[in-house]
């Protein structure tokens, strides 16, 4: 039998890595078990021709599509927005767009301000000093100052401009409406050992550059010199519990597949907000019958995806296209409630710079406005490199219908049930959908757009995994309490977007790592009665 | 599964869709999806897409009662329309297959204008545009939603 360690954490992905770099000043045993494996930027998709092409393959963002031997099968089949992730060391921030906003204060007071779903237990200040620490660390670029954004301050510039932005900004500012350069975690000076951003163009599935941030060059090198172990290619099965219903250890499939124990005195979630009720789920035992920490029956329910509504056309000047990160500005005009507008709550807009050749062509045959035949070449010529976007995140409000089970049949490489989900796009999301929709016609045809098309949602963007094992201060209304620590289970914490109480109308991974952070700093402070 | 697994007929009849899909342009000078090392580049990298391309190659020989390049050209249209109107996920895969090789084929890209390399290591220049654009919207500011 393996010596049990003091920490154990699962997932190394965004907050599994930060969760990891706090705790590893205490000189505890700290063992992180990640199924996926280290990777190798030099296979990177941008160090290829066929670049476009492997993301319909190896590179997609969906694990049912990629099927990689680190990824476990989701049965989305009834949710009209599909589960994308990676499993890596770094996780999904391998694989994503580096945009980096923070939930706004308002967004912690929900019920409060707006009458619906449930303030948060803590609130915006609490996460301050750990937002400002992972900015620090992940890298960040940016403005300081938007008006309408809480206050950061990146220690980098912010990216270009560049073309398309300057034809979005014009726009923008014929309507008077907000706009700003989004804060990225994309490095546009050398920072402390990445090189800079050279734009090699559609850097969400990876950056060879190394100048995008994921945890796997960041908080991973500097948890790893501090001393944490981090095991890759080990798939957690369940996590088990002893007499006293204490977390005991977790069991777990080796890299060559050997089922393995692994004793803990503590245990910590960092798999997501579907990869973590799975484990709770499969966790079950007679002491626990319906799932590990769910004597509220909270697990897998409340799944928040945001909704994205994306409009986009083409505009006859260049664009930047595929010579540049994605994404580049954002809007918080209609981030707030206006009650005139007929739904509560609102979302933010981030702009997208254009696509490349391939993946241009595809999308707009599939559209219907790329034809076959002889005038395919004059239209594609019209389309190629003149695109524009506008994707609004939609605030997701929390319902207990939309939720993460266990799939009766489904099961991944070594036999373990998969998650099946089961989610729908709510009355208020789908008016905020049609209103951002309409929105973005108007600043694309203010830009001179034509060709216009809609993605609402946009189906393969369940990027935001959130709310399935939520917080709060009731065992009967939430899974852990203010600071991170399962209800039933003492010894047992969670860190990841699954502990969301809303949703709010941005990215989320930057508050999900202050939450990490946050729930770390109180773990540590609480070291001498951490089960109480 | 690889590219041997197409049988002749179809990869006879990927040849055709292939041309009807983007054909040669001598206005644009560009060889059409047919072109060899085109279509070699398909067979040599369906891969993963081998299943889903053979069976929309099925399809397409079932609405067409014959090999695609023997139908006069308005039975071809029609037998196009009514596949990619009704082929599915094996249609869709199969046109992104053509369009995928197509549109990294070296003529290709050089008739777009696009530089014959992988993104990385030489990235491309961003330009860094006019900020004093941002001045409106500093001038309006605006206000942060107070939380209680």
């Amino acid at each position: 039998m393996k010596d049990p360690v003091d920490v154990l954490i699962i997932g190394a992905g965004a907050s599994g890595a930060a969760v990891a770099w706090s705790l590893a000043e205490t000189k505890m045993h700290i063992l992180c078990l990640e199924q996926g494996g280290w990777m190798n930027p030099a296979e990177y998709p941008s160090t290829g021709r066929d670049w476009e092409a492997k993301f319909y393959g190896e590179w997609s963002s969906s694990p049912n599509v990629r099927g990689r031997p680190e990824d476990y099968p989701i049965n989305d089949d009834n949710s009209p927005i599909k589960v994308v992730n990676y499993n890596a060391v770094g996780g999904s921030t391998v694989m994503y767009t580096a945009h980096w906003p923070r939930l706004h204060p308002s967004d912690f007071k929900v019920r409060t301000l707006d009458g619906v779903a449930d303030d948060w237990p803590i609130d915006y200040d609490t996460l301050t000093p750990f937002f400002e620490e992972n900015d620090r660390i992940m890298g960040t670029s940016g403005l300081s100052g938007d008006p309408r954004s809480p206050l950061t301050h990146p220690p980098m510039p912010q990216q270009p401009l560049g073309l398309s932005g300057a034809i979005i900004g014009k726009a923008m500012n014929k309507l008077g409406w907000h706009w700003w350069p989004s804060d990225t975690t994309v490095a546009t000076m050398d920072y402390e050992g990445r090189a800079r951003c050279i734009n090699l163009g559609h850097c969400t599935p990876a950056c060879a550059q190394g100048a995008k941030s994921s945890t796997d060059i960041t908080y991973w090198p500097q948890a790893i010199r501090a001393g944490v172990e981090l095991r890759t290619h080990c798939r957690v099965r369940e996590i088990t519990t002893d007499e006293s219903g204490m977390a005991s250890g977790v069991v777990y499939y080796d890299k060559d597949g050997i089922e393995q124990f692994q004793p803990a005195h503590v245990v910590i979630i960092a798999c997501n907000g579907v990869g973590t009720p799975r484990l709770l789920l499969n966790s079950a035992s007679s002491r626990f019958p319906n799932g590990l920490a769910n004597s509220s029956g909270l697990v897998g329910k409340n799944l928040m995806f945001h909704p994205y509504a994306q409009i986009y056309g083409y505009v006859k000047e260049p664009t930047d296209s595929n010579r540049a990160p994605p994404t580049c500005l954002w809007s918080k005009e209609w981030y707030d409630t206006d009650p005139s507008r007929g739904f509560v709550r609102g979302y933010g807009v981030q702009f997208v710079r254009g696509a490349g050749p391939v993946f241009e062509a595809v999308v707009s045959e599939q559209k219907g406005i790329l034809p076959w035949g002889e005038d395919h070449h004059r239209v594609f010529r019209k389309l190629n490199g003149h695109r524009l976007g506008f994707s609004a995140i939609c605030e997701d409000l929390p319902e207990e219908h939309n939720r993460v089970t266990l799939d009766p049949v489904l099961k991944d490489s070594h036999g373990i049930p998969a998650p099946k989900i089961d989610y729908t796009i709510s009355e208020n999301s789908r008016k905020m959908m049609e209103h951002a929709l309409a929105r973005g016609r108007e600043v694309l045809e203010t830009a001179g757009a034509t060709d216009i098309c809609i993605n609402s949602p946009i189906p393969w963007g369940g990027w935001h995994l959130l709310g399935t094992a939520r917080m709060g201060t009731d065992p009967e209304s939430s899974v852990v309490n203010e600071w991170g620590r399962t209800h039933d289970v003492k010894n047992l914490f969670i860190v990841d977007g699954s502990i969301f109480v809303t949703s709010g109308g941005v990215n989320p991974t930057s508050t999900i790592q202050a939450l990490a952070l946050y729930i770390a700093d109180q773990m540590k402070q609480r070291l001498a009665n951490l089960f109480d | 599964m690889s590219a041997d697994n197409l049988t002749r007929t179809q990869r006879d009849d990927l040849r055709s869709i292939a041309a009807m899909i983007v054909p040669a342009s001598d206005e644009y000078k560009v060889p059409g999806a047919d072109d060899p090392a085109i279509q070699a580049d398909m067979l040599a990298t369906l891969g993963r897409d081998t299943k889903l391309v053979a069976a929309a190659l099925d399809d397409l020989a079932r609405l067409s009662g014959a090999p695609l390049a023997e139908l006069d050209a308005t039975r071809r249209d029609a037998v196009a329309q009514e596949f990619r109107k009704h082929g599915g996920v094996a249609a869709a895969t199969l046109v992104r297959v053509v369009l995928q090789c197509y549109y990294r084929d070296d003529r290709v890209l050089g008739s777009l204008g696009i530089e014959l390399r992988a993104p990385f290591p030489k990235g491309h220049v961003l330009p860094d545009g006019d900020w004093s654009l941002l001045d409106p919207v500093k001038a309006r500011a605006g206000t942060l939603r107070r939380a209680p």
